[in-house]
């Protein structure tokens, strides 16, 4: 399980080793709060709905799940991809409301973040490669937490490199994205060096 | 006739989903270590796009304003859906190694950025080509950074061996690192800069007002 989680964290990470949610990476990587914001909504989100989409996988979509209905034939699987994004939707919106409901200081910070993560690569890739790798329910928890973190903490990063880009000579046309490309690209270097270390 | 023109070849260079908006850039990065798998996901996705393009588009004026984001990814989801249910049948092999990223053009922002901006103001006809356009210039850009990493990665292009390797009595050592996904990020940053030094107008503007100064006397 540390393991598990470890390696979601560092080795795995979604967004440098599996270029997820790539998009919202570099467009909301200028300021440093604003990343800080976002990979928080991020943790939160993935936490959720990756365990829950595990459940509806196996108790409703995968084949034979439907066996507690007396339906042990049915095969749903293809409704796989459209219903994890309508659990997202959902999930996002309901976050949201209750944040706005009950915390309303905390629905100011975080809560203009939270619609553009109702289409981010990196939540419906979580719960992608949660089915592909056949996570039990307390595994896909894990995962989530660790990817959550792993994707926060490269966003943070990223932020906090840029800010100190702002004061730097860099060459005409390579200026915003394409620096940006190539410091993702030795951030991810440095990440890869983390293969392999095991914290037990 | 020239308006069309204009449609299909302006998203190819001046107005690339890739390089200039910054769209799709997930699975533009994952799929490219080899050009076979980035040729599929290239014909998948402009397929999925002009599709959902000729879909959105037709139904545009039924379509309530508040609803419409998630009408847009309910027909996107299915389409997707049903590409990947095709490539699972007629190309098994290719749909393992591409492996969850043919279902991530459901969330692929190049789609959904270009049914709301362009499907659901323009009728049918103009609306796929503009999805025909888009898919194109992001092929273009798969394309090219596959052809680098496959050409320097493993020394061969769709699979065929161009320099000989070491490994075979060639002369050529492979970059490993070309196959893993720190190349990717670079690759791409160089291809922006190329395409920005060739298209000056599409380069950022320096946040600072000092910066600005700097550049105004350089130039």
């Amino acid at each position: 399980m540390i393991e598990l989680f470890q390696r979601s964290i560092f080795e795995e990470n979604l967004a440098l080793s599996f270029f997820l949610g790539m998009c919202t990476f570099l467009a909301v990587s200028k300021r440093f709060e604003t990343a800080l914001g976002v990979g928080a909504a991020l943790i939160v989100v993935q936490t959720i709905s990756v365990p829950l989409n595990q459940a509806l996988n196996q108790y409703l979509l995968s084949r034979g799940g439907l066996a507690w209905l007396g339906l042990p034939d049915v095969d749903l699987s293809f409704m796989r991809l459209i219903t994890f994004i309508g659990i997202v939707a959902g999930l996002v919106q309901i976050i949201e409301m209750s944040l706005d409901r009950y915390m309303p200081a905390l629905y100011r910070s975080l809560g203009i973040y939270l619609p553009l993560l109702a289409i981010n690569c990196a939540i419906i890739g979580g719960s992608l490669f949660m089915v592909e790798r056949q996570y039990t329910f307390a595994e896909s928890a894990v995962y989530g937490v660790g990817t959550g973190i792993g994707w926060a903490l490269a966003i943070v990063a990223l932020a906090a490199i840029r800010e100190r880009m702002r004061y730097a000579n860099v060459p005409k046309g390579l200026e915003g994205l394409g620096i940006a490309f190539i410091v993702t690209g030795l951030m991810s270097m440095g990440f890869s060096a983390f293969a392999g270390v095991r914290v037990l | 006739m020239a308006v069309s023109y204009r449609i299909l070849t302006d998203p190819l260079v001046d107005k690339n989903p890739v390089t200039v908006n910054i769209l799709g850039i997930c699975s533009a990065l994952a799929v490219t270590t080899s050009m076979s798998t980035a040729l599929t996901m290239c014909v998948a996705l402009t397929a999925v796009l002009a599709a959902s393009a000729a879909c959105i588009s037709l139904i545009r004026h039924h379509i309530p304003t508040s609803i419409r984001i998630i009408v847009q990814i309910t027909i996107i989801a299915s389409l997707v859906i049903v590409a990947d249910q095709v490539l699972q049948a007629f190309a098994f092999e290719m749909s393992q190694r591409l492996s969850v990223f043919v279902s991530l053009i459901a969330t692929n922002c190049i789609v959904l950025g270009r049914t709301e901006a362009f499907a659901l103001h323009n009728p049918v006809g103009p609306s796929v080509l503009d999805g025909l356009g888009n898919g194109l210039g992001y092929s273009a850009v798969l394309l090219i950074v596959a052809a680098i990493r496959e050409l320097f990665g493993s020394g061969s292009l769709f699979g065929f061996g161009i320099l000989p390797l070491v490994a075979d009595g060639g002369w050529y050592q492979p970059m490993r690192l070309m196959l893993l996904a720190p190349s990717a990020f670079i690759i791409l940053g160089l291809l922006v800069w190329a395409v920005r030094a060739a298209r000056p107008e599409q380069a950022e503007a320096p946040e600072f007002e000092s910066r600005k100064q700097e550049r105004a006397v350089e130039t």
